[in-house]
């Protein structure tokens, strides 16, 4: 699966996080590319640097009532509430599709309670094979404790981890965490003392519009997660903080990344590799576009593999 | 469905209020069918990321730049601004042809075209297409008052039988479509309804229909974020499956729709008007919202993805 194609000059796109050997350091992120039946439209899914599909639960999840989405300046709020089909349907329908297409799959999951993310785990375990790695999307609410997301609290962050990974020991385990929170780098630490092979950053900026004629909020959830470009600087200052905490630990940037420039900011703040999530929305083959711009700016600067670009950033 | 760089033919107004731009679009005009649509970047570098969903007004297969297409749209964003402000040559890039257009009836069928405001723009495609397959086509053209009708002329050049409504009667009959909808579709002896509009309007219209169990495809209008089927956004509740498998799904109106069979929309009731800036991110016009239907409230779903 890890056949890594070397660039005839000799500039190798291939990165490892851990246990994972990627094409190129190029994602695509939850949420924005489906299963990717729709992307394989616009983009060949074996040369993309691989596919976090979109998160499944349990069960089937209807979503949040419309509307779900709203644009901002540079951005947009979004409340979809994770409509999906459910872990069997992936198992079922998704996963082959994605493995006959060669793709390097990394399966989201994301539930209510611990027990939830563990009895997925579980059926991923059996029904899972060829999964690439799995991402957990703790940017839930805990029904056990107030509704409070599960990635505000080291503790619940902790619980969730350590039960999917002690049901997938084998397969690298990330955490998306959410930058909605006082100190990253206790989450972050928490996610990694309880097993996580490596950390997604970030999910969603909490965010609201209103709708000021009707004076009512312009998503029907009120509160929604904020995407683009607009949040950015967040995501390269979180990877930045948590890459100096924990300089040994795989980090996938994400967060408002539309082109190269945003890509590599997050190679050299420490992430090992990227995901690319609202840019997919307007510009489909943005996956495949990034990871050429990546490769043309490693040749201007003389970089022959993606791990010499890795927090290689100058500091003092 | 595909990404495709065109070049602006020319820019024309329809009226006080509508715009109208002609693009050179070989690969798209010739795949398209009535009733899809193409989603449009607004310039590059721009505060407004996302693309604009249009329907496509018009499609032009013969002459010397063949094939182009029309969309229309009034100015109600910056995306739409910007492509007000577009002239002759500028280059426009283009996502589609998407979504899933009208179904044209299998034997020759009198049709009867629905269409409110500028909602009634894939309405002129769509009845290009059936006179060319040899259907009959009348027109019932509606808006609150006449400068928001959108090209009235063609419709009287298109239709056997056409109907103009205004709510505040400055031109045709005063009231809304549904008012001489019954009166027509006797007039015309009509066997097929399309409608493109508000969704109060669709609603109207569809429940008109159910009553003569006259068939009724329907084109909606849903704010979109991506126009290609991943982003969830523009989901409309639809009745699936028959029987034991009858069920209400969350259909994405941008590759399961735009079209879809009017009597099995589930129309909520809870009808609004969207923030007026954002409904250019619905694809043929005038925009809703409709809440409450959800099935979320024991999901405890996230507010965010």
């Amino acid at each position: 699966m890890s056949t890594r194609p070397r660039a005839t000059d000799g500039i190798d796109l291939s990165t490892t996080l851990d246990g994972l050997t990627l094409r190129t350091p190029v994602l695509a992120a939850s949420g924005t590319f489906g299963a990717g039946r729709e992307a394989a439209q616009f983009v060949d899914l074996h040369r993309i640097g691989g596919i976090i599909v979109k998160s499944m639960t349990l069960r089937p999840w209807r979503g949040r009532p419309t509307p779900r989405m709203y644009e901002t300046p540079s951005g947009m709020l979004n409340a979809i509430g994770i409509q999906n089909k459910g872990v069997d349907h992936f198992i079922a329908e998704d996963l082959p599709w994605l493995l006959r297409k060669k793709a390097t799959v990394v399966a989201s999951i994301a539930g209510n309670t611990v027990q939830e993310f563990i009895k997925i785990a579980d059926k991923l375990r059996t029904g899972g094979r060829g999964l690439a790695a799995v991402e957990i999307n703790i940017s839930c609410p805990n029904l056990e404790d107030r509704d409070n997301m599960f990635s505000h609290s080291p503790t619940a962050t902790a619980e969730v981890v350590s039960g999917v990974k002690r049901a997938l020991p084998k397969l690298p385990v990330f955490a998306k965490l959410s930058p909605n929170v006082t100190s990253l780098t206790d989450i972050a630490g928490a996610a990694l003392e309880a097993g996580a092979d490596g950390l997604s950053l970030i999910n969603t900026v909490f965010g609201m519009a209103i709708d000021v004629e009707a004076r009512r909020p312009a998503l029907a959830a009120t509160t929604g997660g904020l995407s683009g470009p607009a949040i950015r600087p967040i995501a390269v200052r979180a990877v930045h903080e948590v890459h100096r905490a924990f300089p040994h630990a795989p980090i996938i940037g994400q967060g408002g990344i539309t082109d190269a420039h945003g890509a590599i900011e997050m190679l050299l703040a420490g992430a090992s590799a990227v995901a690319v999530g609202t840019a997919n929305f307007f510009n489909p083959r943005a996956t495949i576009e990034i990871a050429a711009g990546i490769e043309d700016y490693m040749r201007r600067h003389g970089v022959g593999s993606v791990a010499d670009l890795v927090g290689a950033l100058k500091e003092g | 469905m595909i990404v495709s760089s065109g070049e602006v033919l020319s820019h024309r107004r329809y009226g006080e209020h509508y715009h109208g731009i002609t693009v050179v679009a070989p690969e798209i005009g010739e795949r398209v069918r009535p009733g899809q649509f193409v989603n449009v970047l607004c310039g590059r570098g721009r505060a407004h990321i996302l693309r604009r969903p249009f329907s496509v007004h018009r499609v032009h297969r013969r002459g010397g730049w063949a094939p182009t297409i029309e969309i229309v749209f009034d100015v109600r964003g910056p995306g739409t601004a910007y492509l007000a402000g577009l002239r002759g040559h500028e280059s426009l890039d283009m996502l589609g042809p998407a979504g899933r257009g009208f179904a044209l009836p299998q034997r020759r069928a009198h049709c009867l075209l629905v269409g409110g405001g500028i909602g009634a723009a894939p309405l002129f495609f769509l009845a290009d297409e059936l006179r060319a397959a040899g259907h009959r086509v009348d027109f019932v053209l509606g808006a609150r008052s006449a400068d928001l009708l959108l090209n009235p002329i063609d419709v009287r050049r298109l239709a056997s039988v056409y109907r103009i409504t205004t709510e505040d009667g400055s031109q045709g009959t005063t009231g809304r479509v549904t008012d001489v909808l019954e009166e027509v579709i006797d007039h015309c002896g009509t066997e097929v309804v399309y409608a493109c509009g508000p969704h109060p309007m669709l609603e109207a219209v569809a429940a008109v229909c159910g009553a003569r169990r006259l068939p009724v495809q329907v084109a909606v209008e849903e704010l979109m974020a991506c126009g290609w089927g991943v982003c969830l956004s523009c989901v409309m509740p639809v009745r699936t499956g028959r029987g034991r498998d009858a069920e209400v799904s969350l259909l994405r109106s941008c590759t399961e729709g735009p079209v879809f069979n009017g009597a099995r929309v589930v129309w909520d009731g809870d009808a609004g008007a969207l923030p007026p800036e954002q409904s250019e991110l619905a694809p043929a016009g005038s925009a809703r919202r409709h809440g409450g239907y959800g099935g979320a409230d024991d999901e405890h779903a996230p507010p965010g993805n």
